[in-house]
């Protein structure tokens, strides 16, 4: 019998013969860097494995009673990471608006131009803090709603650590130039191989602690938590086809050509929106909601038929993203109707966030946690309203390649992903760490403030903006002649470029407001704050408030 | 499973079960949200019959009315050119005088002047022609390179300058005298201001003595005995105030010892006679025509 400490041994020493031997071979700086990364984390996990040890969860002092008998210490890691990645992307979001509203501000670097860093500001806000936000609660969910601990907690760890590698290669690839040239899915071929690895060890972590539940049904959360991480493995395997053009090389092409390519990125693309950021969200909407409102959810029924609707209907709307372009013409019809479709399953998780508030409506006056999740689930509404809109022709060939779509994509990304994932954060902190409450709710009020303000200046600053652009791009004169240069589209568009960098200062003065208000309830301080506040639930409060007589 | 219990506050059993201390309510799914889904649903089903939509074994369904993105594209282009070929088969039969003396012709060709400018043009010479730094000449002054009529304008407009596409483009090369080795670094630097002397601005008068003859035998022979330069060949006029790469002694010294050429491409065949025209006509209306 081997012992589990050999085989450890083993495993590391070969993968870090392997990445030095791939690094040394190298045909460009950006492989041989990464696999030195490798080789190193591997070399560190080899002489880890000669004296095991448990990791030690982070922060100081136990969870709060009822998270003992689950794992935690990877969902404390999981919290910090979200916070800081959240922090992170909204910084680099700020840098590359003012890279197009001042473009000196590329620094004639080619590090720092805005080719290279828009993907890490996308990378950094879906998949470093959306991505870490959605692993984390998933397993903070699923261990709850099922009633078991996670089924592996070395699992756990390796899954959350190699997604933040792949965060880390990611990011760190496209600073240096590598990039597919594939919206949302830049990372080059061995990039994604290691996600797939992360990804499959998610899968089957999620689904060993669902099949280890105590609970008879599962709950709706874990569905959708489901649903997005079987598509995306889906997605990305798919997307990613690629060839490498050598095994010791960064370079890879793509295994489509043409309008198949086309197609295949924006079956992709359009599909990271709906389960990376719909139904994982949602995910997080039905077990966050009804915990902190205290409150049943809404209806069962609803939950079951736009599950189901969603799931059937999002995976056919890519092609809306390809009207008038090669696309053939019925494949540019499917993707529309299956959109316009899609309106009334999408709405039926708002409805069913909203209405599990009846009943305790009175709370989003005195509950900042409450009102950013409420305003997380409006700002979802109107996304979803505004996405089959913009898939009718007719809209979209005004709304096309214009800051409209930038701004439709922020008011669901800053509005409904960001506002749902800060409740999450705001619910969970407490817990994990043991605390009686959070440091400060008068700081959640300010956060919410100053990110719905954010919000709001940034969108309402593209809708102008990029209905504006389309409109000059198609103005024609009595004679039939167009009347503007695109240099003078884009002269236009200037003072609506300012708005957009300070709507998203707000935003990011509104992160680092959480990331002070987290800081200080991992270390247990408590901020002395007006009396309304104390009513709102946290981790030692009553159990569910009483009605009124 | 759990006990169905009643919400007291809104009176609706849940489903019995309970998750963390979640419950469900059994509450029928809202009429309008209902509703809605089948109207979509109904939208999509009749919009599928109209549009080109059900992919089949060898073509697709093509709907009732026929539609598609390319033939709504071929259909506005005829018409917008059945629109304009009223003027442009004018203005195709006319020489450049008569479309400048005719003044519908001439509205005409300012317009489309104007906007194939835009499309075409302003990314060098800039959205108002007023042209850019490091080479792109301005085109609202009368400071012509190739010359300012309107056939000259047209031909440069027609086969570009310097480019190697067209092999009846406009060509001129200055030399490079100081990397070349033709002149020493002092000479150029004399020459440098014997330059800024024809618009006044020469801060070493010996050096303008010393540069004439210079000039004479290595300059004169493209930008004239006065620096007014020849727009057959291309010299530009040293004597204004408008230079292409910059008017100090440094940058008059720079373009000497190791000169820079612009290059055009040429518009004739991708663009049609007919709007090159119109462009010609569109230029030397800007301001500067002779």
């Amino acid at each position: 019998m081997v012992s589990l400490q050999a085989v450890k041994l083993t495993l590391f020493g070969v993968a870090t013969l392997f990445a030095l031997v791939a690094a040394g071979r190298a045909q460009d700086q950006m492989f041989a860097f990464h696999m030195m990364i490798f080789a190193t984390l591997a070399l560190i996990f080899f002489f880890r494995s000669f004296k095991p040890r448990a990791l030690t969860p982070l922060g100081v002092g136990p969870a709060h009673p009822s998270e003992e008998r689950y794992e935690i210490s990877v969902l404390r890691f999981g919290l910090i990471a979200t916070v800081f990645w959240g922090c992170v992307g909204f910084l680099m979001g700020v840098i590359v608006a003012s890279q197009l509203a001042w473009p000196a501000l590329n620094l004639d670097l080619p590090w720092t131009t805005f080719g290279r860093l828009r993907p890490v500001h996308t990378s950094a806000v879906i998949f470093a803090f959306g991505g870490t936000a959605l692993i984390t609660t998933s397993l903070y969910v699923v261990q709850r709603t099922s009633g078991a601990p996670l089924w592996s907690r070395n699992l756990a760890w390796f899954v959350m650590l190699g997604y933040q590698l792949f965060i880390l290669l990611a990011a760190s690839s496209y600073v240096m130039g590598g990039s597919q040239s594939r919206e949302y899915a830049e990372p080059e071929w061995y990039i994604d191989l290691w996600l797939t690895v992360v990804w499959v060890a998610y899968l089957a972590l999620f689904l060993g602690t669902l099949f280890r539940r105590k609970e008879p049904h599962i709950y709706v959360a874990n569905w959708f938590y489901l649903a997005f991480i079987v598509t995306v493995a889906m997605l990305h395997v798919v997307n990613n086809l690629a060839v490498p053009v050598s095994f010791f090389g960064a370079k890879s092409y793509s295994a489509f050509s043409g309008v198949q390519d086309a197609l295949t990125q924006w079956w992709y693309g359009h599909n990271a929106v709906g389960f990376f950021l719909t139904a994982g969200f949602l995910g997080m909407m039905y077990y966050f909601v009804p915990k902190q409102a205290e409150r049943p959810v809404y209806s069962y029924r609803l939950s079951i038929v736009h599950f189901w609707a969603l799931i059937f209907l999002y995976i056919w709307a890519g092609p809306h993203h390809l009207h008038y372009t090669a696309l053939p013409n019925w494949a540019q019809t499917l993707g529309m109707v299956f959109s316009i479709m899609l309106w009334m399953p999408s709405w039926g998780g708002m409805i069913n966030g909203l209405m599990t508030l009846s009943g305790a409506w009175d709370k989003l006056r005195t509950d900042p946690i409450i009102r950013m999740m409420v305003a997380a689930i409006a700002f979802y509404g109107m996304s979803t309203f505004e996405g089959p809109l913009m898939s009718i022709r007719a809209v979209n060939s005004l709304s096309h390649y214009t800051d409209w779509t930038i701004g439709h994509v922020h008011s669901g990304a800053l509005g409904w992903v960001g506002m749902i994932s800060f409740g999450a954060v705001y619910y969970m902190a407490p817990r994990l760490w043991g605390r009686e409450r959070l440091y400060s709710l008068a700081m959640v009020s300010w956060h919410f403030w100053l990110a719905t303000a954010g919000i709001v200046l940034y969108a309402s600053a593209m809708w102008v903006s990029g209905i504006m652009q389309g409109l000059m791009w198609r103005e024609t004169n009595e004679l039939g002649f167009l009347v503007y240069s695109f240099a003078e589209t884009v002269e236009a568009m200037h003072p609506f470029y300012v708005i957009r960098v300070l709507g998203g200062v707000l935003y990011l003065l509104g992160g680092l407001i959480m990331a002070w208000n987290i800081w200080k309830t991992i270390r247990g301080d408590v901020r002395v704050e007006a009396e309304h506040y104390t009513t709102v639930p946290g981790p030692v409060s009553a159990p569910a408030a009483t009605p009124a007589e | 499973m759990g006990e169905k219990q009643v919400d007291e506050i809104t009176g609706v059993e849940t489903t019995g079960h309970e998750w963390d201390g979640v419950t469900e309510l059994n509450n029928p799914m809202p009429k309008w949200w209902v509703n809605l889904f089948y109207a979509c649903i109904a939208f999509a089903g009749v919009y599928v019959i109209f549009y080109p939509a059900i992919p089949m074994i060898n073509d697709h369904t093509r709907g009732l009315l026929g539609y598609s993105a390319r033939g709504e594209v071929a259909e506005r282009i005829a018409a917008h050119s059945e629109m304009q070929s009223v003027w442009k088969d004018r203005i195709a039969a006319a020489s450049l005088e008569e479309i400048r003396e005719d003044p519908d012709l001439f509205n005409f060709a300012l317009a489309s002047g104007a906007a194939n400018f835009a499309l075409n043009c302003s990314q060098c010479h800039g959205s108002g022609a007023a042209g850019n730094v490091g080479g792109f000449p301005n085109l609202n002054d009368d400071d012509w390179l190739w010359g300012g009529d309107l056939e000259s304008i047209y031909t440069t407009i027609a086969h570009g300058v310097r480019n190697e596409d067209d092999p009846d483009a406009r060509f001129s090369m200055m030399p490079a005298y100081g990397a070349d080795g033709l002149l020493s670094r002092a000479e150029i630097r004399d020459v440098a201001q014997y330059v800024m002397n024809f618009s006044g601005r020469a801060t070493d008068m010996e050096a303008v003595e010393r540069a004439a003859e210079t000039w004479e035998y290595n300059c004169a022979a493209c930008h004239g005995d006065d620096g007014r330069g020849d727009t057959d060949l291309g010299a530009p006029n040293l004597t204004d105030a408008i230079w292409l790469y910059g008017g100090s002694a440094e940058e008059i010294f720079n373009q000497v010892w190791n000169p820079r050429h612009g290059v055009m491409p040429p518009w004739l065949e991708r663009l049609g006679d007919t709007t090159v025209k119109e462009l010609a006509v569109y230029v030397h209306a800007l301001g500067g025509g002779e």
